[in-house]
């Protein structure tokens, strides 16, 4: 392929790739992201590009295997163009008919397509399915649009038109004004203006400047970064240079954890095609601009998401932060300015220099704007990751597009802000979703996970979950948070385990309020969060955990036993073949008794015994009934009685 | 692992100290652990300490210094598959192999590792075993994926 030299040689370019492909050929576009290959998405497109082969039609329909759409719930979803029809859930036993129904006869299988639960109507089109149709898809909506691994998708897309225009009709300057004047705010947790940080890069007297991607996506049960990285690098790259040219920088690095094998691929696979094409290099697009990038994997530590210790990292040393005297921006990797921004608010720049930063100010808030990807995740309907307008109310995102909790359970809290963040509870549902508005709910916005959390889940042990979490991937350069975590850890341990004491809570705000204080980084400044916010809106569990040694959510393992009601138990055997630990003493006609010596509280019986006889119990704070007696056991005698 | 994969792979990096974790990350991939002979030779060939190469092989979570078993096992405990009950799988596992997270038994059969979120929480609660992603994991399913593994 031949160099770029020009914003006219890039239009051309377009104009021939665009023109090499028929907008009215069928293409069917698969998720091949990390979801819907967990679920078989590999398979699905092996399928159709057999299946195709087979039919003889291979010259008429191009197969895609694209980038993570969200709804990762009923995955792999297919979709198929140019009608835009919307398949989810397909296995490769289905793609004989799609490939024979849809492509060829141009008729709907309809069993593949989404059913409101609602209303039982069936939805053809992406853009038809409540689940995408509440949300406002500026990024993420590209995704199913585009093989991540072909440069071309991207272009015949648009790609590349921001950066043709930053670099030939605005200068640093005004690219600068417009992200300021864009109000952009980092997706990664802080939600620090991104303009004001190139500004003070800019603004640095030493001239050597470094752009860096955070990719260190460490939240778990967040994978936004990931989507989109594996999903769309090329706007990752485009933004990047143009925060480049913004602040003066010629070297840049993207630091993805090895965890995401994928993201990594596709975004070396995307460097390499943008240096061929000269979008990346010497001389882009002939604006006499030089940039490089260069692909670093974190080897898997959490603390490595925060800026100094990220940079640490890159340096080739154990990624410790350090104070923040002096802000990394000024001096950061091998002491010099650095702007660190997440893959998200990387890939908002090219949006907001295309269609400037009024057009981007309309979605949002006052202190917000644009939009946030949130991965929705835990108790909810519809997994996946959802786009929406800055401000918009938890409820909407839960229910309008999450489609609200399964098993008709009762909603308990969502937890937004990863390990960071808190708790928030059913009175804040009606909470516009903002950086300031969570904040001051006791949570933060995070980089956008969003677990959602039912009557099952105990408020306690989610708190003792992350500070587990927190304990282990605290670097320990500081006391505060080496130590002051792991006390919280130990005594919220002993609080699910039943050994709580009078006092305990007072003893774990003491710590929060130091380990919060004296820190010196976010992880353990923001480390007592979890802890402050289920306190502030869930005391009455931990009261019951300690003073009456009760779970009220039933699920602190040792605070619980399972019980077979005999009354209700129809001696069906299922519990008792499923039992991965032989706990239960089953027999043909005999009412099964779970032998408490033995039971790992696992919980497999409660879930297979069969719902019309519902016979298990799970029981807290009550001793378990005796065993009863062996006489009275059989089932038919007992009737007899009756 | 021989010397010269090793410095295929340092030179692939183009012998710079600032490329360490990025070296040793290539050594554990293809060795699948890091040997202390292989460490030295990185010491020597990048001119870094062995105090600096143990502190990030110690620090990072993808670096073994212990050989690892045939199968590897990750049990994700990211917070999706946490609240959907991962910590049951894992008792599961752990009870059937008789190892804890970060162990590998005495026949190098299985290491186990818990993972923070693999990213596929609509599956949860996942398990992945060599790669292979199982979801929607009960610890009586888990028990039966687990058990074909030789």
């Amino acid at each position: 392929m031949a160099r770029i030299n020009s914003p006219d040689d890039l239009e051309r370019i377009r104009q021939e790739i665009r023109s090499r492909r028929d907008p009215n050929e069928p293409c069917v576009s698969i998720c091949v992201g990390a979801g819907c290959l967990a679920s078989g998405a590999g398979e699905v497109l092996s399928a159709f590009e057999a299946e195709i082969e087979k039919q003889g039609l291979k010259a008429e329909v191009d197969t895609k295997g694209t980038g993570c759409p969200g709804f990762c719930e009923r995955g792999p979803v297919v979709v198929i163009y140019p009608e835009e029809i919307c398949y989810l859930q397909v296995k490769p036993e289905d793609v004989p008919e799609i490939v024979s129904q849809t492509l060829e006869e141009k008729k709907l299988v309809d069993r593949l397509l989404y059913v409101d639960p609602s209303t039982g109507e069936k939805a053809t089109h992406e853009y038809d399915i409540p689940f995408y149709k509440n949300q406002e898809r500026i990024i993420i909506g590209s995704n199913i649009k585009i093989d991540p691994k072909s440069i071309d998708d991207y272009l015949a897309i648009g790609g590349y038109s921001a950066l043709a225009k930053a670099l030939l009709q605005m200068t640093s300057d005004q690219v600068l004004e417009e992200v300021k004047k864009s109000n952009l705010r980092g997706r990664g947790g802080g939600g620090f203006p991104a303009g004001r940080k190139w500004e003070g890069s800019r603004n640095a007297p030493e001239p050597i400047k470094y752009v860096i991607v955070n990719a260190d996506e460490g939240d778990p049960g967040a994978f936004m970064d990931r989507a989109l990285l594996e999903g769309n690098p090329h706007s990752i790259l485009e933004g990047l240079t143009i925060g480049a040219y913004a602040v003066g920088s010629h070297e840049g690095y993207i630091y993805v954890r090895q965890e995401y094998p994928l993201a990594v691929e596709n975004v070396t696979i995307a460097i390499k095609q943008a240096e061929e094409y000269g979008l990346l290099g010497k001389d882009i697009l002939g604006s006499g601009f030089d940039f490089v990038v260069k692909v670093h994997k974190g080897a898997g530590a959490f603390v490595c998401g925060e800026s100094t210790a990220l940079m640490t990292a890159l340096e080739g040393r154990a990624g410790e932060p350090r104070p923040k005297y002096i802000r990394s921006n000024v001096v950061g990797l091998w002491g010099r300015p650095s702007v660190l921004n997440n893959v998200e608010t990387w890939a908002n720049v090219p949006l907001i220099i295309n269609n400037g930063a009024d057009w981007f100010t309309q979605f949002g808030t006052d202190g917000s704007k644009g939009t946030k990807i949130f991965s929705l995740v835990g108790k909810i309907n519809n997994t996946g990751l959802v786009e929406v307008p800055m401000g918009g109310t938890l409820r909407h995102i839960i229910y309008q597009i999450g489609g609200g909790i399964p098993g008709g359970k009762k909603f308990k809290a969502v937890q937004t802000g990863g390990p960071s963040g808190g708790c928030l509870p059913e009175e804040l549902l009606d909470l516009p979703v903002g950086f300031d508005e969570l904040t001051k709910a006791g949570s933060m916005m995070g980089s956008g996970g969003m677990i959602v959390m039912d009557e099952d889940t105990c408020m306690v042990d989610v708190a003792r979950y992350f500070l587990n979490f927190l304990t282990d991937e605290s670097c320990g350069k500081c006391v505060p948070c080496r130590e002051g975590i792991r006390q919280m850890l130990k005594t919220l341990t002993n609080i699910t385990q039943g050994k709580g004491r009078e006092g305990d809570i007072e003893l774990l705000e003491q710590l929060a309020e130091v380990a919060g204080e004296a820190s010196l980084c976010a992880l353990g400044k923001s480390a007592p969060n979890p802890f402050l916010s289920t306190l502030k809106y869930f005391r009455d569990e931990y009261e019951a955990h300690i003073k009456e040694k009760r779970c009220p959510a039933l699920s602190c393992k040792e605070l619980i036993a399972f019980h077979i009601d005999p009354e209700k138990c129809r001696a069906c055997t299922i519990c008792d073949r499923k039992c991965p630990s032989d706990a239960i003493k089953g027999g043909k006609s005999l009412i099964h008794i779970i032998d408490q010596e033995k039971c790992t509280k696992c919980g497999t019986c409660f879930e297979v015994c069969p719902p019309r006889y519902d016979a298990v119990r799970k029981i807290s704070g009550e001793p378990v009934p005796p065993p009863i007696p062996e006489e009275a056991r059989t089932i038919v005698r007992k009737r007899k009685q009756k | 692992m021989d010397k010269d994969r090793i410095d295929r792979i340092i030179d692939k990096h183009g012998c710079e100290p600032s490329y360490l974790i990025q070296v040793l990350l290539d050594i554990q991939a293809e060795n699948n652990w890091l040997p202390r002979e292989a460490l030295e030779r990185v010491a020597e060939r990048l001119q870094v300490s062995m105090t600096r190469i143990q502190h990030i092989a110690t620090f990072y979570k993808a670096f073994s210094l212990v050989p690892k078993g045939r199968h590897q096992i990750h049990i994700c405990v990211g917070t999706a598959c946490h609240v959907r009950g991962a910590s049951r799988v894992l008792d599961t596992v752990e009870g059937l192999t008789g190892i804890k997270p970060g162990e590998t038994d005495l026949d190098l059969k299985f290491s186990l590792e818990t993972v923070n979120c693999l990213g596929c929480c609509a599956l949860g609660p996942v398990v992945e075993i060599d790669g292979k992603t199982h979801g929607k994991m009960s610890p009586a399913e888990t028990a039966d994926v687990v058990k074909n593994y030789e």
